[in-house]
């Protein structure tokens, strides 16, 4: 009933073409971007800022990273993890070098580096198609996780192999480093997460992004209209690896604020992959259910057996996590392959027809 | 130049002046390519037969390792007989688990599952993973066990060869692995391409309907498959536990037999053992005689880029079925 386009006119080709053509929706994502600016700095307490929000969106920027590689342009990759880790340490070797520049800047530059290193990576991926694509990425998580430790230039020959986030400040607050406030950090974390959203689905929606799509339903068939594939695909992988770079250097410098190579070992590949999954491949929204969803669970899981009021013993309760997540994972997999985004759409597509069932 | 001297002669010379050293450092990567290679041959099992990308293979060798030592325990706990009745008691109980295990993952993970892509049932063996994890470490504990390898009558300690002016010393364990995963190779090959299940196999893994059409159960055959990769998984896990310690830690091999997987071809099971010599080999030698050039540690790379060289020049592997794609 209020969720319904009807009456709502076109005039101009700009108006059919905008991100959000219908009101409600244009209001809809207004009430979100509010929430997130305001009410949630406002109500949130500080751990809850530094322990669910900031972590959703770091995990929701790098699920949307691989997901334009992935989902967008169908090439499967298993190194997230260590592009963002590439992003981290350039973040880091930047800011040693340049400390008096913005540290946002830096953070946005540090994505380049990592581009750099996807695009040498997706290489092999003219040749190569599938799962052998795949596993030949995992050259790429293994081959700069072993960098990470076996170059010490990379964190500054620290005795300890660990890089430390030192303290930098813009307008006179601290944004990084043990003194910036969780509520500084986690604006910050918002306003780059929701500025490269925004750039991301304009990208998707004009020509890189149909190039994308063209090659991921069909690659032969891509390449049959005019479509040059290895430039499609070594851009998806570099920009692919841009916004992991970027997850991965927001992720070291505003959330852990310190960071060793195991951060970014295979398990935070997988676990991206799992966000993209769940949440839906080829949807940026999904991106960020996905990443709501898999961080969100083992927190609630957590807390589950207390408010039945069962004791149970913390080790075992790690167990049945375990367990629950993957039986989830499995469960969700079968109820709806095309991920939580797709739940969204049938629900959206509900509201406008109701109370009529079609 | 003194680092291409590096590179292209001081290995190659240290080769030429310790030949023992070189038998001995091929022989490693002969038998840690062996024990790859049993990893890999379950993923291809599975992969041929119902065109699943089994991630779960590594946490499958964990259990039924684990499975065997704990019914073992078990079984002495309530006095039956002594070690080695328990342990083959055991061995029999576990493959049954295997069967069980099999069972169940058609019956409520593949099932459901038909006709998705192969990327969602790749996740679907991801949950599984996890929930083996869970369900391993609920039922048996976290901490590392020892492998009951004299009670299975496992050969112990080494035979020392005298050759090329040194010695060479080969341990009887990776003697027996080796020739257990020949006998399985050839066994399976063998199953593949006489037997009336193995025809189905193929036809299954050449065309879900058509195979169908003809009357063959595909239930049947994806239960027959993942049990044959839990029988691999256990000789696995058998073999690796009794290198060293059954643990949670062991599927991380999972990991390592993936380059063996994509080099041999994600179909053919020579090309497990051919990949798997190959990687092995490549593996020991480059850490050997070229690691101390890198800083060491090149094992955990080394494998896929070599794989990776492989892969340029035949994309579908050494012996996988050619990539064959129509508009």
């Amino acid at each position: 009933m209020l969720y319904r386009e009807a009456g709502q006119f076109k005039t101009t080709y700009g108006a059919d073409q905008s991100v959000f053509p219908i009101r409600q929706d244009r209001i809809g994502i207004a009430l979100i971007l509010f929430a997130a600016f305001v009410l949630v700095p406002l109500l949130a307490s500080s751990f809850a800022l530094s322990a669910v929000f900031i972590p959703v969106l770091v995990f929701a920027l790098a699920a949307i990273g691989l997901n334009l590689l992935t989902g967008y342009a169908g090439q499967v990759s298993l190194g997230t993890g260590a592009f963002m880790g590439v992003g981290a340490y350039t973040c880091y070797k930047l800011t040693t070098y340049f400390p008096q520049v913005n540290i946002i800047v830096l953070i946005l530059a540090s994505g380049l580096g990592s581009a750099a290193v996807g695009s040498v990576f997706g290489l092999p991926s003219l040749r190569i198609k599938g799962f052998y694509l795949a596993v030949a990425t995992l050259a790429a998580q293994f081959f700069l996780s072993w960098s990470f430790v076996r170059i010490p230039w990379l964190y500054n020959h620290n005795v300890s192999g660990a890089i430390e986030v030192p303290t930098r400040t813009m307008l006179g607050v601290a944004v990084t480093g043990p003194n910036a406030t969780p509520l500084t950090r986690y604006l910050v974390v918002l306003s780059i997460v929701t500025l490269m959203t925004w750039v991301a689905s304009n990208l998707l929606r004009g020509r890189i992004g149909r190039t994308w799509m063209a090659v991921r339903d069909m690659d032969i068939a891509a390449e049959l209209i005019g479509i040059r594939l290895y430039s499609a695909k070594l851009l998806a992988f570099a920009v692919s690896s841009f916004y992991c770079g970027v997850a991965g250097a927001i992720m070291v410098f505003l959330w852990f604020g310190a960071a060793e190579a195991d951060s970014f070992n295979i398990d935070q590949s997988f676990l991206i992959l799992f966000m993209v999954i769940v949440g839906g491949l080829g949807s940026l929204i999904g991106s960020f259910f996905g990443a709501i969803f898999i961080w969100g669970l083992p927190i609630v899981l957590r807390a589950a057996p207390e408010f039945f009021g069962l004791t149970i013993r913390a080790a075992t309760v790690e167990h049945l996590q375990f367990m629950i997540v993957g039986a989830l994972i499995i469960f969700f997999l079968i109820a709806e392959p095309a991920g939580l985004a797709r739940l969204w759409q049938i629900g959206k597509q509900k509201l406008r027809v109701w109370p009529f069932p079609y | 130049m003194d680092l291409l001297y590096k590179i292209f002669l001081d290995p190659f010379v240290q080769m030429g002046t310790a030949p023992d050293l070189l038998v001995q450092t091929l022989w490693e990567g002969l038998v840690a390519g062996v024990l790859y290679a049993l990893i890999a041959l379950g993923y291809v099992l599975i992969y041929k037969a119902s065109g699943v990308f089994n991630f779960a293979q590594g946490i499958m060798v964990v259990f039924a390792a684990l499975t065997l030592v704990g019914v073992a325990a078990r079984l002495r706990q309530w006095g039956v007989g002594p070690g080695d009745v328990a342990a083959y008691g055991a061995l029999v109980l576990t493959a049954l688990v295997m069967l069980g295990l099999a069972w169940g993952v058609e019956r409520l993970m593949l099932r459901p599952l038909v006709n998705q892509p192969e990327i969602i049932l790749f996740m679907a063996t991801f949950g599984l993973t996890y929930f083996l994890i869970g369900f391993g470490e609920l039922l048996f504990g976290g901490e590392p066990k020892v492998m009951i390898a004299d009670d299975l009558h496992l050969p112990r300690g080494a035979l020392e060869f005298k050759m090329l002016g040194g010695f060479v010393s080969l341990q009887k364990i990776d003697v027996a692995a080796a020739v257990i995963a020949s006998i399985m190779v050839a066994a399976l090959a063998l199953f593949f391409q006489k037997t009336r299940i193995g025809r189905a196999l193929r036809a299954v893994a050449d065309s879900h309907k058509a195979a169908l059409s003809v009357g063959i159960s595909l239930e049947q055959i994806w239960v027959t498959v993942w049990f044959a990769a839990g029988i691999v998984a256990l000789a696995t896990g058998i073999m690796w536990g009794a290198r060293s310690d059954v643990s949670f830690a062991l599927q991380t091999l999972a990991l390592k037999a993936l380059p063996v997987l994509i080099l041999g071809g994600f179909t053919s099971i020579p090309g497990a053992i051919v990949g798997g010599v190959i990687i092995g080999v490549g593996e020991k030698l480059g850490e050997f005689y070229w690691g101390p050039l890198l800083g060491s540690g090149i094992e955990s790379w080394l494998a896929y880029v070599i794989a990776l060289v492989f892969l340029l020049f035949r994309p579908q592997g050494l012996f996988g079925e050619k990539i064959i794609e129509r508009i």
